[in-house]
C-alpha cells in the first residue's frame, strides 16, 4: 500500500435538514483513506451512512465540516459536475444511470466526454463505433448488438451493464458502485459482478462498492470496511481480509446491533 | 383555395412557436408558460422598433433577443431561485404584460403604412397569402435545420441528456442548470421571433395576442405526434410543422361549420384535449387501428 491516498476523507460530518427539528447527523467524524488500486467493499446496515458517504464523495450532499482531499487537493467545495471529471458512478436503480431516450451509442458518447466541456462540435458517433462495439462486447449480454437502440428498451441487466461501461469508458480516479447489481435477478447480477471484478482488476481501477451481500463483500476486493452510525468501524485489507469468514462478519454485525 | 393557402401560411408561421416549444416541452420535459408573455413581447419590441424607423430585419432580431432575455429570467428563477418551473413561467409571463404595455405605449400598435419584412418587391409580387407561406416556410426551415444540427453537437447532446435524465447528466459533468437556462433562452428567443413575424404578418401587435398561444404551440407538437407516430428526433421536429398546418386546417373546417372566431380559444383547447386524450380514446373507441392504416409504424 502506498503512503499517499488517492482520496482522503478527514473528520467528515454530514448533516441533513440542519437547523430544523428533523436535523440528523448521518456521517459523524468519518475518516477514510483510499489508496490507488484499492477495491473496497462497503458494508453496513440500513441508515449506517453508506449512500450518504457516496453522495458526500460525489458532491450531491455538502459536508457540514471536514475535508475531502483528492490527491491532496481539497475538493469539498467543488460541485457534482466538477467532481465528475474524477469520478465514475453507477447507481443502484438501472434507470438512474442512463438517458432513456438516447441510444446506447449516444449514452456512451456522452460518458466519453465526462468532465469535459461540451461545445458546438458535431458528435462523431461513427468514428467511435468500433470502440463502442469492442467495449460492449466485453459484456456477455448482447449489448453490442444494440448500439443504435434507445436505452429505454433495454433490459435492466443491459441498462446496468451500460451504466457500468459509462462509468469506466473514461478511466475514473475513483469508481463508485452503489449496489449496482442489487436490482437484477441472481443470474444477471452474478454475471455483472464477475464482469465488474474482471474490469476493475484488468484496468487497475480504484473502487468503492456498496453491497448488502456478505458473500460478495468477502469474495471481491482487497479491502472491506463496515460503516455504523456514520463512522468506519471496521477496516481490513490484504491477507487479513482474505482470512475473514462470513461467521466472523455476522458476529461482528450482531455485536453492532446489540451495542 | 385562398383560404387553404392562407391556412398553410398561418400554419407555417405558427409552426415556429411549436418548434420552439418542442425544446422545452419535449426535450427538457416541462411546460414553459413564459411563452404566453414572450410571444407578445417579441411582437411589441418589433412593432415598436419598426414604428421608430428600425429596419424590419433588425427589429425581428430585437424580438428574438427580448424573448431570449425573458427566457433567461425564467431560467434563473427556476434554477437559482428554486421556484417551480410552472410558477416561474407564470411570473415572467405576468411581468411581460406590463412590460409589453410600456414598450408599446398602449394596448396595441398598428403597422399600417410601415415597412415590414412583407413590404418587399418579391413578396408583394406573389399571389395573395403566398407571402406568409414563403416567409413561414423559409423561417421554419432555417430554424428546424439549425436545431437539427445543434442537437447533433456535443452541446446539443448534453442538452438532450439534461431533459432525459438530469441525475445522470450531472454525474457526467453536465451543468444541468446552464443547459436548462440555455434551452429556455433559445426557446423563448424563437417564440419572440415568432411574435415578431406574426405581428408583421397581421399588421399590428396587441397586448392580448399571447393568450392561449401555449395551447396552439402544444397542439402542433401533439397533432404531429398523434398523426405521425414514432419518429426519430429530426423527424419529430419536422412533424411539428406538419402538425401546425393540420391544426390550421382543423380550425378552418370548424370555422366553416359556422363557429365564430370568438370561439377559437375554446376550439383550440378542445382540439388539444382530444389529441392529448387520443391514446385513451383510441383504445376505448378502437380508433388506433383505423387511424394507423396506411403504413404508419405506430401500431401499438
Amino acid at each position: 500500500m502506498q503512503n499517499k491516498p488517492i482520496l482522503s476523507l478527514k473528520n467528515i460530518v454530514t448533516t441533513v435538514n440542519s437547523g430544523t427539528p428533523s436535523e440528523n447527523i448521518i456521517l459523524s467524524n468519518l475518516n477514510l483513506d483510499i489508496f490507488s488500486g484499492d477495491f473496497i467493499t462497503v458494508l453496513g446496515s440500513n441508515g449506517a451512512g453508506k449512500s450518504t458517504l457516496f453522495n458526500t464523495i460525489a458532491g450531491n450532499l455538502a459536508i457540514t465540516s471536514g475535508h475531502i482531499l483528492l490527491n491532496g487537493k481539497e475538493i469539498a467545495k467543488e460541485t457534482v459536475e466538477k467532481r465528475a471529471q474524477y469520478l465514475g458512478r453507477v447507481f443502484q436503480d438501472p434507470k438512474m444511470g442512463t438517458a432513456p431516450r438516447m441510444t446506447v451509442a449516444e449514452n456512451l458518447n456522452l460518458a466519453l466526454r465526462r468532465g469535459n466541456s461540451r461545445n458546438l462540435t458535431l458528435r462523431h458517433l461513427t468514428s467511435h463505433k468500433s470502440h463502442f462495439k469492442e467495449l460492449t462486447s466485453s459484456m456477455s449480454n448482447g449489448l453490442n448488438t444494440k448500439l443504435d437502440v434507445a436505452t429505454e428498451s433495454l433490459s435492466g441487466g443491459q441498462r446496468q451493464a451500460l451504466s457500468f461501461l459509462m462509468a469506466i469508458i473514461k478511466k475514473p480516479e475513483l469508481l463508485l458502485l452503489d449496489e449496482h447489481t442489487a436490482a437484477l435477478d441472481p443470474k444477471t447480477s452474478f454475471q455483472l459482478m464477475e464482469e465488474t471484478n474482471k474490469t476493475i482488476s484488468e484496468q487497475r481501477l480504484t473502487c468503492l462498492m456498496i453491497t448488502h451481500h456478505l458473500d460478495d463483500a468477502l469474495k471481491y476486493g482487497n479491502r472491506l470496511i463496515v460503516l455504523d452510525k456514520g463512522k468506519v468501524v471496521f477496516d481490513v485489507a490484504g491477507p487479513e481480509k482474505e482470512q475473514l469468514t462470513k461467521e466472523r462478519l455476522l458476529s461482528f454485525f450482531n455485536d453492532l446491533i446489540e451495542a | 383555395m385562398s383560404m387553404v393557402v392562407s391556412s398553410i401560411g398561418q400554419g407555417l408561421l405558427w409552426a415556429i412557436l411549436g418548434v420552439a416549444l418542442f425544446l422545452t416541452f419535449r426535450i427538457l420535459n416541462f411546460p414553459d408558460m413564459t411563452v404566453e408573455g414572450t410571444f407578445p413581447l417579441g411582437a411589441a419590441v418589433t412593432t415598436a422598433a419598426i414604428t421608430r424607423g428600425v429596419s424590419p430585419f433588425l427589429a425581428c432580431l430585437l424580438g428574438f433577443i427580448a424573448g431570449a432575455l425573458a427566457g433567461l429570467l425564467t431560467g434563473l428563477l427556476y434554477t437559482k431561485g428554486k421556484i417551480p418551473i410552472l410558477l416561474a413561467g407564470i411570473l415572467v409571463m405576468t411581468a411581460c404584460l406590463s412590460i409589453n404595455l410600456r414598450i408599446m405605449g398602449g394596448s396595441n400598435i398598428s403597422l399600417l403604412g410601415k415597412q415590414t419584412i412583407f413590404s418587399n418587391h418579391f413578396l408583394e409580387s406573389l399571389p395573395k397569402y403566398f407571402d406568409s407561406v414563403f416567409v413561414g416556410l423559409v423561417t421554419v426551415a432555417i430554424i428546424t435545420i439549425l436545431l437539427m444540427l445543434f442537437l447533433q453537437t456535443e452541446l446539443g447532446q448534453a442538452f438532450i441528456a439534461t431533459g432525459d435524465n438530469p441525475t445522470m447528466a450531472r454525474s457526467l459533468g453536465i451543468n444541468t442548470d446552464s443547459m436548462t437556462i440555455m434551452g429556455l433562452m433559445l426557446s423563448n428567443g424563437i417564440i419572440g421571433l415568432g411574435g415578431a413575424l406574426i405581428s408583421q404578418s397581421n399588421g399590428y401587435a396587441d397586448v392580448n395576442m399571447g393568450i392561449g398561444i401555449i395551447v396552439i404551440a402544444l397542439a402542433s407538437i401533439i397533432i404531429g405526434e398523434v398523426v405521425f407516430g414514432e419518429l426519430t428526433l429530426n423527424q419529430r421536429l419536422i412533424a411539428v410543422t406538419l402538425g401546425s398546418i393540420i391544426y390550421r386546417f382543423v380550425i378552418l373546417i370548424v370555422l366553416q361549420l359556422g363557429f365564430s372566431t370568438n370561439d377559437l380559444n375554446l376550439l383550440s383547447a378542445i382540439i388539444l384535449a382530444l389529441c392529448l386524450m387520443s391514446p385513451v380514446l383510441g383504445k376505448k373507441l378502437k380508433l388506433t387501428k383505423i387511424l394507423t392504416q396506411g403504413g404508419s409504424r405506430n401500431a401499438k
